[in-house]
């Protein structure tokens, strides 16, 4: 019952196979066998997630129907959820109620979906393993010693050990891609802008983009055919209807022109990623795809441009959490300074002060021109580099990340090392452009991903290559899930 | 540039940060390893690019002059750490 | 030593709009605490900003109106610090590529001097909220209704050389944008506040001294004082072999001083960025025009046309025209009255304003509106009542609803302009008084006025003072 997709869960309950109670119950007992090893969630919300099942059954006995009727997800613990703790993975909202939804959980929910609860996450979104959550590391599904990647690690373990079909997640320097690639799953970045951010605590205003994960790319193009379109409480939301994702994932690939940046198959990349892209490449081909050899010449420098961006729009989207209005408030605060020291200093975790230190930095006097608007001419020209690419392909295949899942604590010392396992998805949020991971392959047991980034508002295009790909592989059915 | 402990100190002053006085040192360290990354950049002549602040190049759509929202204080104030009477509380700020 | 004043004023004005800048909460003033603060008023984790139009339009329209450069796409910047009253610990203002570019409008001095004083820049941001201090046993309450309040920040360059040029210069943005209705002026409420920068410097000198800022001068008496108070600070500083240093000040009206703020001692560092949840405004020259098109006549503009078309003296065509419910108002009562620009315009600037005045009331205010303030002024002038009956008319007519008609009938004040009966009058006084005539006959040509004054009071104030005056001379010289 735990294996299945969304796609057949619309499909069950149409059909009157089981009820949206039925599936629901058997998730939520599944979540409380696994999560006490896998810490995927952070809160389960069995008795409002039954309430709502029970409504959707009810609802479609009544003749109702609508895309998601019924089926049950879970949300990333970033997006605020009226009257349901959402915590950031952070002590600074350990108690946080928000009063109102995120754009994107109030149009899931009009869509019908039933929420069970809210994913584990690396707090404020920073991380790429998830160690850095107030509430407790994930553990990758895959491997009790390995990471299941971040920030979104939560809801990548959840889809890998089928504990939920499809989870909501937040990319601000592949935080949906390279957790999907590290835990086998399928994620899509969407174009910034596509996707409302009002309600998704911000870490880098900037580059955040919320976006589905699940284990086929039909279950991403059904939910995010759902959460997609403009919004007037962003004033960064783009105004352009959204294409038909689910319409559009059987078109051929005859004459698809993809690039493959020689700067990402260099010595840097694992010999058995680089082949089980080989082998996946040569897949597409059979489908009528072509590839040339694009150049990317500043890709190298976006992981610089990066931690200098990231950091300095952290610190300031971070300044609102001060314990006065909401969140944590410090113990008898001797003063108004000591208020602010202590309720922040106490309520963020090491590498939220590490960035927030470095964002003021990059920002101050005497130090802005050469790090924060060098960054910003810097993310322009890898923008620039994608243009000319996109003028001669239509989309962009590489890995997604430089290994496999590493083992928790390895990386957790030097946050340089940390950094730099984003060095293929970075340039996707520089840029702003849509990526895709999809699972290509297994190496040493542990599932490795493909990126695919396409030009702004392809996600159509990508979601299509994404499941013909998965039409004629079985990574994505992989599971280590009992 | 290599960042001492008086930088990160003065970072956390202006960040409002407290961080542990035994971690100044590591802070000292993280962050001179950060920008020495980010000092990368340096090797790209970058004197005639624009510098890009959003990915998208959209301008700023407007909103019309209206009013939408009522009282909503007893809502956002049972979530806040000290109220009386309507406002929010902090230790006394001298002027 | 001689010593010239140099001052630049900041000025923010708080834009009328109806909503915030950011957000859809009321902008209204007086309400009970965080009645008027949501979500994103508050800082709330997650909420954005989303610009309100009608800001933008009347930035453009202050930008118009004093001939300012229009930043044809502007950009807003996150000025961090950590305030209670500031939600989201920044902010939301304009650095690099403000809204309003370099501008000018032109004061008056005394002696019909006049001086162009140059505008350095105006940009949009948001009004923090309010600290109180005092009601609190030792905490300090955070009110953060007016958080979000759009405020035009106007700088001015450091043009001015007096305190009585920066009270005109900022009479002059008040006065502008009361025009072109971008912001009410009320001062008392916190809409218009003046910050100065104050710097002295050895006549002659090209360097600009080291300044002070002066906050808050939240009126013009208080601007004026808090510059002449802090220019003889600093010239005793100096003379004294000591070093003005830079520094924000506070001006206490009760001890008529500035004193330093120690809690803004510590010098910011602000961070200025771009806002990542804003995008650039782009004004489209259309947008421009179609606001130039919603201007009104200009104070400047007013006044020229007031001493060209109603022929009134330069110094009255000011009074009238610094305010644009007062040249509303006169123009009206000007046309309905039919009396002559001049008469008017001593009865507005007179006996109106001085009863205002009195009762500490505004123009809009007024008990007497301008159709009931044109009857007065109508039987002025076609001679039914005299100005000094007028007067006591507008007392009556200011605690009533009557009109000026109505009064004058029911009292029977209409004025006595009839020879005969005024002859009688006249023959009676000189009859009763012999040896004041006797003197008046000898030379003592000043009597003149004891007599009308008796026939004034025999008539009880209704004889008309051009005909008695008239015919009391015919009599005297018998
Ligand atoms: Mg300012
Ligand atoms: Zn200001």
């Amino acid at each position: 019952m735990h294996d299945k997709t969304i796609a057949r869960i619309r499909h069950g309950l149409a059909s009157g196979e089981f009820s949206s109670r039925e599936i629901c119950e058997h998730l939520l007992s599944r979540i409380d066998q696994l999560n006490p090893s896998c810490n995927a969630f952070i809160s389960v919300s069995s008795e409002l997630a039954l309430q709502h099942a029970d409504d959707a059954d009810k609802r479609r006995a009544a003749g109702a129907d609508s895309p998601l009727l019924g089926v049950p997800i879970a949300h990333k613990d970033i997006f605020c959820t009226n009257g349901v703790r959402t915590s950031c993975g952070s002590r600074m909202l350990e108690n946080f109620v928000p009063p109102y939804n995120a754009t994107v959980v109030d149009k899931l929910s009009q869509a019908g979906v039933v929420c069970l609860g809210k994913t584990n996450m690396d707090e404020f979104a920073m991380g790429s393993s998830n160690e850095n959550s107030y509430f407790g590391n994930v553990v990758n599904p895959w491997g009790s010693n390995r990471v299941p990647g971040g920030s979104s690690g939560g809801s990548a373990a959840a889809v890998a050990a089928r504990m939920v079909p499809g989870c909501t997640g937040t990319d601000t320097g592949g935080s949906i891609r390279q957790p999907a690639s590290f835990c086998g799953i399928t994620g899509i970045k969407p174009t910034y802008g596509r996707v409302s951010r009002y309600g998704m605590i911000a870490f880098a205003s900037s580059l955040d983009q919320g976006g589905p994960m699940a284990a086929t790319a039909e279950d991403c193009a059904l939910l995010l055919q759902e959460m997609a379109g403009f919004d007037e409480k962003d004033s960064t939301s783009i105004d352009r209807p959204v294409d038909d994702y689910c319409g559009s994932l059987n078109d051929a690939l005859d004459g698809l022109k993809v690039g493959l940046p020689k700067q990402y198959f260099t010595e840097g990349l694992d010999n058995n990623i680089a082949a089980s892209l080989q082998a996946s490449i040569a897949e597409l081909e059979k489908m009528g795809a072509s590839f040339v050899e694009v150049d990317l010449p500043n890709q190298h420098l976006s992981v610089p441009a990066y931690y200098v961006v990231a950091p300095a729009e952290c610190s300031s989207n971070l300044s609102r959490f001060d314990g006065v209005r909401y969140g944590y408030r410090c113990d008898n605060p001797a003063d108004l300074e000591d208020l602010y020291k202590r309720s922040r200093g106490e309520g963020f975790g090491r590498e939220v002060k590490r960035r927030i230190l470095i964002g003021t930095y990059v920002l101050s006097a005497g130090y802005f021109d050469a790090y924060y608007l060098k960054a910003q001419k810097i993310r322009n020209l890898i923008s620039e580099d994608f243009t000319s690419a996109f003028k001669e392909v239509d989309m962009i295949l590489g890995p997604t990340t430089p290994t496999p899942a590493f083992k928790i604590g390895e990386n957790s010392a030097d946050p340089v090392s940390m950094y730099l396992n984003d060095i293929y998805t970075i340039p996707a949020n520089l840029a702003g452009l849509p990526g895709i991971s999809v699972p290509c392959g297994l190496v040493d047991d542990l599932p490795v991903g493909m990126q695919l980034v396409g030009n702004y508002f392809t996600e159509a295009r990508l979601l299509n290559v994404a499941h013909r790909f998965q039409q004629v592989t079985d990574w994505h059915l992989k599971s280590p899930a009992k | 540039m290599a960042v001492d402990e008086d930088t990160v100190r003065a970072m956390a002053h202006l960040a409002r940060v407290q961080i542990d006085p035994d971690r100044v040192a590591g802070y000292a360290t993280e962050m001179s390893n950060v920008l020495a990354l980010a000092e990368q950049m340096e090797e790209v002549d970058t004197s005639d690019v624009e510098p890009m602040a959003h990915p998208t190049h959209a301008v700023q759509r407007l909103r019309d002059d209206v009013v939408l929202e009522g009282n909503e204080r007893e809502q956002f104030q049972e979530i806040a750490p000290e109220t009386n009477d309507g406002y929010y509380l902090v230790p006394q700020v001298i002027e | 030593m001689q010593w010239e004043t140099v001052i630049g004023l900041e000025i923010h004005a708080q834009l009328a709009t109806d909503s915030k800048i950011f957000s859809s909460s009321s902008t209204q003033f007086g309400s009970a605490p965080n009645t008027q603060a949501n979500a994103v008023d508050l800082g709330m984790p997650g909420v954005l900003p989303v610009l309100n139009r009608e800001a933008v339009n009347m930035a453009v329209k202050f930008a118009l109106a004093t001939n300012a450069r229009i930043g044809k796409r502007n950009v807003f910047a996150r000025k961090n610090y950590f305030y209670p009253d500031l939600p989201k610990g920044y902010q939301i203002s304009q650095m690099a590529l403000p809204i309003v570019g370099e501008g000018e409008v032109e004061i008056e001095l005394e002696d019909d001097v006049k001086k162009t004083v140059g505008i350095t820049r105006a940009h949009l941001e948001e009004d923090a909220g309010k600290s109180v201090h005092d009601l609190f046993h030792g905490q300090t309450g955070v009110d953060l209704n007016r958080a979000g309040t759009p405020l035009l920040e106007i700088v001015s360059e450091p043009d001015m050389r007096s305190a009585k040029e920066a009270v005109a210069y900022a009479r002059k943005i008040h006065s502008l944008v009361r025009y072109i209705e971008i912001c009410d002026g009320n001062m008392q409420e916190g809409s218009f506040r003046c910050d100065a920068n104050v710097s002295v410097r050895v006549s002659g000198s090209e360097k600009l001294g080291t300044r002070a800022e002066i906050k808050n001068l939240n009126s013009f008496r208080f601007l004026e004082r808090a510059i002449n108070f802090e220019v003889e600070r600093q010239i005793d500083i100096i003379e004294g072999g000591g070093e003005v240093v830079q520094e924000t000040r506070l001006y206490d009206a009760d001890r008529d001083e500035t004193r330093s703020m120690r809690s803004k001692e510590e010098a910011n560092d602000y961070r200025y960025f771009p806002d990542p949840d804003l995008l650039p405004v782009e004004i489209e020259d259309s947008l421009i025009e179609a606001l130039r098109g919603q201007l009104p006549e200009l104070p400047d503009q007013r006044c020229a046309r007031f001493i060209s078309e109603h022929k009134l003296p330069a110094y009255d065509a000011g009074v009238l025209t610094a305010d644009k419910a007062t040249a509303d108002y006169f123009e009206a009562v000007l046309k309905q009255s039919g009396a002559p620009a001049k008469i008017v315009s001593s009865w507005v600037t007179g006996e109106l304003f001085s009863r205002l005045n009195k009762d500490g009331l505004e123009l809009t205010a007024s008990p007497v509106d301008e159709h009931r303030f044109s009857g007065l002024l109508a039987r002025i002038h076609d001679n039914t009542i005299s100005g000094k009956i007028g007067k006591d008319i507008l007392d009556k007519m200011w605690a009533s609803e009557d009109e000026a008609d109505h009064i004058i009938d029911k009292e029977g004040l209409r004025q006595i302009s009839d020879s005969s009966e005024l002859e009688k009058m006249i023959d009676d006084v000189i009859a009763a008084n012999p040896s004041q005539l006797a003197e008046y006959r000898g030379g003592k040509e000043k009597l003149l006025s004891y007599f009308v004054g008796q026939v004034m009071k025999a008539s009880r104030g209704k004889a008309n003072p051009g005909q008695l005056n008239q015919l009391l001379k015919d009599k005297l010289k018998g």
